[in-house]
């Protein structure tokens, strides 16, 4: 039900866009003092830069070796999200469409570690992770965030394999497809708006987490993420605003293109996954 | 097909469950398990000896650790203060974009884009603005509350931190209570209206019950992220000034990591998990007893 565009629905909407411009003005400040020389940007804060220079951006590239980190990070994130689609999805239709004793308990297990907060078993997940040879590498964090990211993902995919028709599987069963083709052929294709919601939410998540890698990465140039190389550009240039600005600008800017080109999808993921509770 | 398990069934079972159950057990089943144990002892987290005190830790923090405390009594208003105005802000926001404004979507956009960046980050930003922007605007314009000592002081670090949890999580739940508002059945409140009660009212006694589901999960969500801040805490005020604003997942994190007591700081984040895990089923099964249907 659409209602009329009335004057009162034009102050609303000057009140909403006033709104939505104040919420972008801590962006505005970052960005464009990230492009001023040091003494402008303390002499002249609010306004916009009057030469516009590079000079921070390219020395914060440097330090913070940008391009290692952005690839770590990439690495991480992709390598981790394949590995959690493929293993949950996998677990949780077993878990829908063969309910035994063992199936329900590890389900039952799922969801109740998703109240465990990361804090109260990080300090033995060290322990556990220096005995299985975990320390210190990429592998290492892949394999906590395939451990870490079960609980929720094969949740959200419990719930959707359940709405799939079962005689669809039968029929193909019937005509002589074999148990492991019916999940590849047919019954993963139709879990793929769940897959996107979930690939979409856990990007998001691993992407940006710190305390995990720091953790289990440590703060090496080698191995650190963008939020690690972020963590210890900060440590080093905590007052040199010029340089940790643009430094800051580039840590966020490919979180920001990856959801200004998937927003909808996102925000509707985000919708899918909390629905339920 | 009934019978006992094929060969092809228990392979089946295995491939299909084994490598989620694997990993999740080595990652948070086995630490979990660990937590119960390593909270006994005074392990410092490189020797390979691990003594058992016992209960000593928890003695130890029961009596002499009041930072512990604090940090707590920190979290705690700092998550009541957050999750109702993440709350109040989200929802507001939700009803005010489920107007037919012609500038909606790119609002929701605008609202929701904080949370993708992580906590770490924002705080940082947070920290330029709070320090010298803020005080650029104070400048210009004379006003003092942009002049407060920020960063400087207890006090308006709390609220230092309330502001950039607000400004992060609230457009997540006004997602949330979009969806809700936009499934909700219109006649209701259509019948609300004929019988002549205020908008006010509609909202209260009609809206509110309808996305009481959307609520216990928004509660939900809100009261963890708080409970558990930690990036955010870091980059913002690092606990400063003088611990006054030192989470618990920060107390926790500085007696394993920096003090290197991890038999200590595990007996704190067990104490951590059993508060978080009451709390959170307090507010669920709350909520859950408010969820009516249309």
């Amino acid at each position: 039900m659409e209602q009329r565009y009335t004057g009162r629905t034009f102050a609303l909407e000057v009140f909403a866009i006033v709104l939505g411009l104040l919420f972008l003005v801590p962006f505005y400040f970052v960005l464009s003092n990230s492009f001023k020389p040091f003494s402008e940007l303390l002499s002249h804060t609010v306004a916009l830069p009057s030469a516009p220079t590079l000079d921070n951006y390219q020395r914060a590239w440097e330090i913070m070796k940008f391009p290692r980190a952005f690839m770590n990070s990439l690495i991480i994130t992709v390598v981790s999200i394949v590995g959690l689609t493929v293993i949950s999805s996998m677990a949780a239709y077993r878990m829908v469409r063969y309910p035994s004793g063992f199936n329900r308990l590890a389900f039952g297990l799922f969801v109740a570690a998703m109240v465990i907060p990361f804090q109260s078993i990080m300090i033995p997940l060290v322990s556990v992770a220096k005995e299985f040879g975990l320390f210190g590498s990429r592998t290492g964090l892949i394999i906590c965030y395939f451990g870490f990211g079960v609980p929720l993902s094969v949740f959200l995919y419990h719930g959707f394999v359940k709405s799939i028709p079962l005689e669809i599987e039968e029929s193909a069963r019937v005509d002589g497809c074999s148990k492991f083709g019916v999940y590849w052929r047919i019954v993963f294709p139709l879990l793929k708006p769940m897959t996107v919601t979930i690939a979409l939410l856990n990007s998001l998540w691993i992407w940006n987490d710190f305390l995990l890698p720091s953790i289990v990465l440590g703060l090496k140039p080698e191995t650190r993420t963008i939020p690690l190389a972020t963590y210890s550009f900060f440590g080093q240039y905590t007052k040199q605003w010029d340089l940790a600005l643009a430094g800051l600008v580039l840590g966020v800017t490919p979180i920001i293109i990856f959801f200004l080109s998937l927003q909808k999808h996102i925000i509707e993921g985000i919708t899918a996954g909390s629905v339920k509770g | 097909m009934k019978a006992k398990r094929s060969l092809e069934d228990w392979l089946h079972q295995f491939t299909f469950v084994a490598p989620a159950f694997v990993f999740f057990a080595a990652v948070m089943l086995v630490p979990f398990a660990l937590t119960f144990y390593y909270s006994f002892t005074s392990w410092n987290g490189v020797s390979n000896e691990v003594s058992w005190v016992g209960l000593a830790n928890f003695k130890q923090i029961f009596a002499n650790d009041s930072a512990f405390f604090d940090s707590f009594s920190f979290t705690a208003r700092y998550t009541i203060v957050s999750v109702v105005l993440v709350n109040l802000a989200g929802f507001l926001l939700a009803l005010l974009l489920t107007r037919p404004l012609k500038s909606r979507n790119g609002l929701r956009t605008v609202f929701f884009m904080p949370n993708v960046i992580g906590g770490l980050l924002l705080g940082f930003i947070w920290n330029f603005i709070f320090v010298r922007g803020f005080s650029a605007i104070g400048n210009a314009t004379g006003i003092g509350f942009f002049n407060l000592p920020w960063l400087g002081d207890a006090s308006t670090s709390f609220w230092a931190m309330v502001i950039v949890t607000v400004w992060q999580q609230a457009g997540y739940l006004m997602v949330i209570y979009i969806a809700a508002l936009s499934n909700m059945p219109k006649d209701v409140i259509e019948a609300a209206k004929v019988d002549g009660a205020s908008s006010l009212q509609t909202l209260w006694r009609i809206v509110v019950p309808l996305i009481m589901p959307a609520v216990t999960v928004s509660l939900f969500l809100a009261i963890s992220w708080s409970f558990k801040v930690f990036d955010l805490n870091l980059s913002l005020t690092k606990g400063g000034p003088f611990r006054s604003t030192e989470s618990v997942a920060m107390n926790i994190y500085n007696e394993a990591f920096q003090n290197n007591r991890f038999g200590l700081g595990t007996a704190k984040a067990l104490i951590f998990f059993i508060v978080v895990a009451i709390i959170t089923s307090i507010q669920v099964a709350i909520t859950k007893k408010r969820e009516v249907e249309a």
